[in-house]
């Protein structure tokens, strides 16, 4: 049967004592006609990507603009010469984040979760996480299908589209599913999944999409970063025994509201928000100066 | 449902599933058209394709897709220089942007393989989704999605109804169909998208069929 709500998905979890991740192969295997080591072997494959993207993204890149690179490598630095103060997984799981932002910036190879904008978020908390807890590449795996399965309800009852809904919907839904993701590796139950979904959530609904001269770079990249923080905050509360009061499924659906009530210059167009500030707008016109400049029109 | 591998996936080179691989795949949709690598292409871009093109590789994934390289392809950068290299000339136009146009589309003005030429206008929707809307004077309206048939002909009575039942014969079911023609008795065009892919043999027989110009097999644009 197909993945309706995440009420749904963690009553069918708990009742057969089975990981949220557990279910959503299985449910994927029954749409999809394809036996379950199939799809592990393709969303192991996915997890390569990821880790493939970290390496190259701490190796350092510069995107195609100019704009940005080299955070990646900066906050992994700050991370080995402890001047940091929160430590880890942390600093890794900022470090893997920004790394893969850049790596797309850069048009590198990533795995769009949910969306290429918020590419970051899921490797950074599930990859530092999991070197965090030791765990091995098929609880990753598993894990990627609980992301995936809260993804879905996402996609099902709200948007997964910045241009729909706002960064709430790519980093607020990958910060969603990485929370979620996280607890199910530290061994925490179903329900406490869809708490840690909930309250990360709750801490990113509203956010806008203005990203400077349309291109997938600033903001974004460090909100990748900064999603990963709310991503491991609500994970940890989940954890916790924490619960949110407003049921995770509803919480979906206030992010779908608040992004339709979203004017359209705060919703991908690059016409509002930090695009529209005086930096912002100097940004914009020396990129297309220089992005004309650097491709040329002609071969 | 949409598989899971659409939300943890797809594997794409970056920065954005719009304005990347949805120009990949609007690339790989008028190659398949044109039926293999053309040797000259004019691509006009409009709207937020022709405003941020550079920052996004729009030109690169758009020659890339021509080159018939899938979104994931680490070469998608180096696309210039490997057009050049396989003798695929390509001049970028920008246009005025325009109320009526999708913000990001692309016109695709190819010389074919064996020198026919054929102009492909398509949409980047969301999500590295395209829509091809129009295919030389055509409105088309496919997404490059499902498996397809495209059959251009001369306007008369009963040429639907011979390649729908050739289709029939073959087992192969129609998941949508929209018929365009320039005027009573014109060419005319038949998208046909379909379940099945389409037999080489099939599509050797609906091309023969008399009033018939071509009929070209697409594969589907994959998302995953």
């Amino acid at each position: 049967m197909a993945i309706t709500t995440l009420a749904e998905l963690v009553e069918e979890a708990s009742s057969r004592g089975v990981s949220i991740g557990a279910i959503v192969r299985e449910r994927e295997a029954e749409q999809s006609g394809r036996p379950e080591d199939d799809l592990d072997a393709d969303m192991r494959e996915r997890l390569g990507v990821m880790r493939s993207a970290v390496d190259r993204g701490l190796a350092g890149v510069r995107s195609r603009s100019g704009l940005t690179g080299g955070d990646g490598p900066r906050m992994a630095s700050a991370r080995m010469n402890g001047e940091t103060i929160c430590g880890e997984p942390f600093d890794s799981a900022l470090a893997y984040a920004l790394a893969v932002a850049e790596v797309n910036a850069s048009m590198g190879r990533i795995v769009a979760a949910p969306t290429a904008g918020s590419c970051g978020v899921l490797p950074g908390v599930l990859l530092s996480v999991g070197e965090r807890l030791c765990v091995d590449d098929l609880a990753l795996v598993e894990a990627l299908f609980a992301a995936g399965g809260v993804g879905a309800v996402i996609e099902r009852s709200s948007t997964l589209s910045g241009a729909a809904a706002g960064c709430q919907a790519e980093c607020g839904s990958a910060a969603a599913m990485a929370s979620a993701a996280a607890v199910q590796l530290a061994g925490g139950s179903p329900e406490a999944c869809a708490s840690a979904v909930a309250i990360a959530f709750k801490g990113l609904l509203g956010l806008v999409c203005d990203p400077v001269a349309g291109l997938v770079e600033v903001p974004c990249i460090k909100r990748n970063a900064t999603s990963v923080a709310v991503a491991l905050a609500a994970a940890d509360m989940a954890l916790a025994g924490i619960r949110s009061v407003i049921p995770a499924d509803e919480v979906i659906e206030a992010m779908g509201s608040i992004g339709r009530a979203l004017p359209p210059s705060l919703r991908e167009t690059a016409l509002g928000g930090l695009a529209v500030t005086p930096t912002g707008k100097k940004v914009a016109s020396g990129i297309s100066v220089l992005g004309h400049g650097n491709c040329g029109l002609d071969v | 449902m949409r598989t899971v591998f659409n939300i943890i996936g797809p594997v794409m080179v970056g920065p954005s599933s719009s304005h990347t691989a949805g120009a990949v795949r609007i690339g790989l949709a008028a190659r398949a058209i044109i039926g293999g690598q053309p040797s000259r292409a004019v691509i006009t871009l409009y709207g937020s394709f022709a405003t941020t093109y550079g920052g996004h590789g729009t030109d690169l994934a758009l020659i890339a897709g021509l080159l018939g390289m899938s979104p994931d392809d680490e070469r998608i950068p180096d696309a210039r220089r490997l057009a050049a290299q396989s003798g695929l000339d390509v001049k970028f136009e920008v246009a005025e942007a325009s109320p009526d146009i999708h913000p990001n589309t692309a016109k695709l003005e190819l010389v074919g393989p064996f020198g026919a030429t054929t102009s492909v206008v398509g949409s980047s929707i969301g999500g590295g989704s395209i829509l091809i809307t129009k295919i030389d004077h055509f409105e088309v309206d496919f997404s490059g999605e499902s498996h397809a048939i495209v059959v251009a002909y001369r306007d008369q009575p009963g040429i639907i109804a011979k390649i729908t039942s050739l289709l029939a014969t073959e087992d192969v079911n129609i998941a949508a169909m929209r018929v365009s023609r320039e005027a009573k008795h014109a060419k005319a065009l038949a998208i046909i998208e379909v379940d099945q892919p389409v037999s080489d043999e099939a599509r050797a027989l609906i091309s023969r069929i008399v009033g018939v110009d071509t009929a070209i097999s697409l594969p589907p644009v994959s998302l995953a």
